[in-house]
């Protein structure tokens, strides 16, 4: 049962130790209600619909997919910014679904967040000191004022800033300057888990190769662990060492980067693989294109069995009935489809 | 290095320090808002007059002069002097001094508490919002000035009652206000972030959303606080403000319009027209910020 409630936990790299966080089951879903004096709920949004996976210590598990799939949503609630609606959560073996109040805020000194706007992420009355000092000062990390501003000095350069820049307010700084803020503010606590939630996809192209790079860097001097959420697939293949595809509220593929890259197996993931252009414009023209019809279902009102199949190409008449489990079809390599 | 790039110009302002960005800025809005400037640099004159009327008013305000009363305005009594033959000047200034206080703490009190009490509505939701939202209405459902009259009634007349009173009439616009933002604000994701570092809610409320619904509140404290004062003239008019005989604009109207009116004008005339000043000032003013306010003055 555990190799089929847990699957992508199996990484062949990583051995030791328990994976850092594991998911299962996970269901978010919010109701849609009517009514100012009497409430009544007329639908349910099934943001996240039984997502199983897990991550390994110092491994980036790269979760892509498209506008409204659930990504972001998955990530809020890892963070338990969200009450999932049913399932389980465990961080380094600990339920995060069980805690509450003062423990859960002990938790989140180990599981921090990047956020996609750089811009609205960062409080405009506050000083770069202040932002990247704040969480210092309510986990009591630093004994007094000098050794805090020791500490965001410190961050500041880790993260590729200059430490005289403590004293200027957001506006005065740049997206990709105001990104490293960002960064520096998760980093400030000490976290092993960091949830990057499009954490470069408003920034220039040049600019996030320098966010990237700098995200790789910590983590190697540091040992972090990333959820690392996009929809840049260029950008997911250079950071993800395993990477999850979603569709809908689900996990359709998730396996490790090249493996997935060179060998996609869900017809969704082809097709999504099959949409990043070509930089060449021969090759761009001649290669085939697996172009999918129709329109994301509204996740109100998703479709029965296989959540893909009114525009799967290889959909079959009981993909309408049977929801698909993830199988194993490779070494690491899990697909939810029964038909590859 | 990576980060070569602040912009020239912010960089140069942040390197002259606050007081040239200060200087900047006010410079900037006297050009565009001349009125709001104006009604500025009246008000700070008035504010400075008040608060040395002790060393500025030629006799005591209270002190009376029988064989001068209702003397017409001239080199002796500037502005004339009242039935006790009380120099009306002395008293317009030491009025003043009571109409300020009183615009300031009333409009000050309702701010304070109505930020603390409208961010909390807005940021905590649920029952808290829809409790506080009803008392509002409730406060909001009267006129202002009988509320404010039904308060001084019923807790007496005296200088701090009528702050209160006033107070009372304007916190629950600051409160719908503050919610307002506080709703919009609580959105954003800097708050999240404030949760995912493991801030406290009254840390969030505090630090992150009041500072930021602090700007559109201002601005419309600072368009009240003519207002409170004419509540306050009007309360004292009415007898229900602050007592004789201490000088109020509002009293002092009232007194000179009892059978002197067209014999002694200048006992109404006077605290009349200084009211007017002060009223005019601060709307002037607030306007002025509101408009300064709304396409963001902030980084120029």
């Amino acid at each position: 049962m555990t190799e089929v409630t847990n699957p992508p936990g199996t990484t062949a790299s990583n051995g030791s130790a328990g994976p850092i966080l594991e998911v299962n089951d996970l269901r978010m879903h919010f109701p849609v209600t009517t009514g100012v004096v009497f409430r009544k709920t007329v639908g349910t949004v099934k943001a996240v619909d039984g997502v199983t996976f897990s991550i390994q210590p110092g491994e980036t598990l790269g979760l892509v997919g498209e506008s409204g799939c659930g990504k972001t949503t998955l990530g809020r609630c890892v963070l338990r910014f969200y009450n999932p609606t049913s399932g389980q959560m465990h961080f380094r073996g600990e339920s995060l679904t069980d805690i509450r109040g003062g423990r859960m805020r002990e938790l989140r000194k180990q599981m921090q967040m990047v956020f996609q706007d750089p811009y609205s992420s960062l409080n405009p009355r506050m000083t770069a000191g202040q932002i990247i000092g704040e969480p210092l000062k309510i986990h009591r990390l630093a004994s007094d004022p000098k050794q805090s501003r020791e500490r965001v000095a410190e961050i500041l350069s880790l993260v590729g800033l200059d430490p005289s820049m403590a004293s200027r307010y957001p506006h005065e700084f740049s997206g990709g300057q105001r990104q490293r803020i960002g960064i520096g503010r998760a980093l400030a606590v000490d976290p092993a888990l960091i949830v990057c939630d499009e954490a470069v996809s408003a920034l220039d192209v040049s600019i996030q190769a320098q966010i990237i790079n700098l995200l790789k860097d910590l983590q190697d001097r540091l040992g972090l662990t990333y959820l690392f959420i996009a929809h840049d697939l260029a950008v997911v293949r250079h950071v993800a060492d395993r990477i999850a595809v979603m569709y809908l509220g689900k996990i359709v593929e998730i396996a490790p980067r090249d493996d997935i890259y060179a060998n996609p197996l869900h017809p969704y993931t082809q097709a999504l693989l099959s949409a990043v252009p070509v930089p060449d414009p021969v090759v761009e023209a001649a290669r085939p294109r697996q172009i999918i019809i129709g329109e994301v279902p509204s996740p109100l009102n998703p479709p029965s069995g296989c959540v893909f199949h009114p525009r799967c190409p290889i959909a079959q008449e009981d993909c309408s009935v049977d929801v698909p489990e993830l199988r194993e079809l490779r070494p690491g390599h899990w697909v939810a489809c029964p038909k590859v | 290095m990576i980060q070569t790039g602040v912009a020239r110009g912010t960089l140069a302002d942040a390197e002259r320090g606050t007081l040239y960005r200060v200087r900047r800025r006010v410079t900037f809005f006297a050009r565009h808002y001349p009125l709001g400037f104006a009604g500025g640099v009246l008000l700070m004159m008035m504010i400075t007059v008040a608060i040395l009327a002790p060393l500025i008013a030629p006799y005591d305000p209270l002190g009376q002069d029988i064989p001068n009363k209702l003397a017409a305005p001239s080199s002796q009594f500037w502005f004339g002097a009242d039935n006790f033959g009380r120099d009306v000047l002395s008293r317009v200034l030491y009025g003043a001094r009571i109409s300020l206080y009183v615009g300031f703490a009333s409009v000050g009190l309702a701010t304070v508490v109505g930020m603390l009490i409208g961010v909390a509505s807005g940021y905590l939701g649920g029952v808290v919002d829809l409790v506080i939202q009803r008392v509002v209405d409730m406060l909001l459902g009267f006129p202002g000035l009988i509320l404010a009259m039904v308060m001084v009634v019923a807790i007496g007349a005296s200088l701090n009652n009528v702050v209160f009173a006033i107070a009372v009439v304007f916190a629950p616009r600051v409160v719908r206000l503050a919610r307002s933002s506080a709703l919009s604000i609580k959105e954003e994701p800097y708050v999240l972030a404030a949760l995912s570092i493991g801030a406290s809610h009254i840390r969030i409320m505090l630090r992150h959303i009041l500072p930021n619904a602090l700007a559109p509140v201002f601005v419309l404290a600072t368009g009240y606080l003519g207002t409170a004062i004419v509540v306050e003239a009007s309360l004292s008019y009415l007898g229900l403000g602050v007592p004789p005989p201490h000088a109020s604009c509002g009293n002092m109207i009232f007194a000179g319009s009892r059978g002197t009116l067209e014999a002694a004008p200048w006992l109404s005339v006077f605290p009349g027209l200084a009211l007017a000043f002060v009223v005019f000032s601060f709307s002037f003013l607030g306007d002025a910020l509101r408009d300064a306010f709304d396409p963001r003055l902030r980084g120029t």
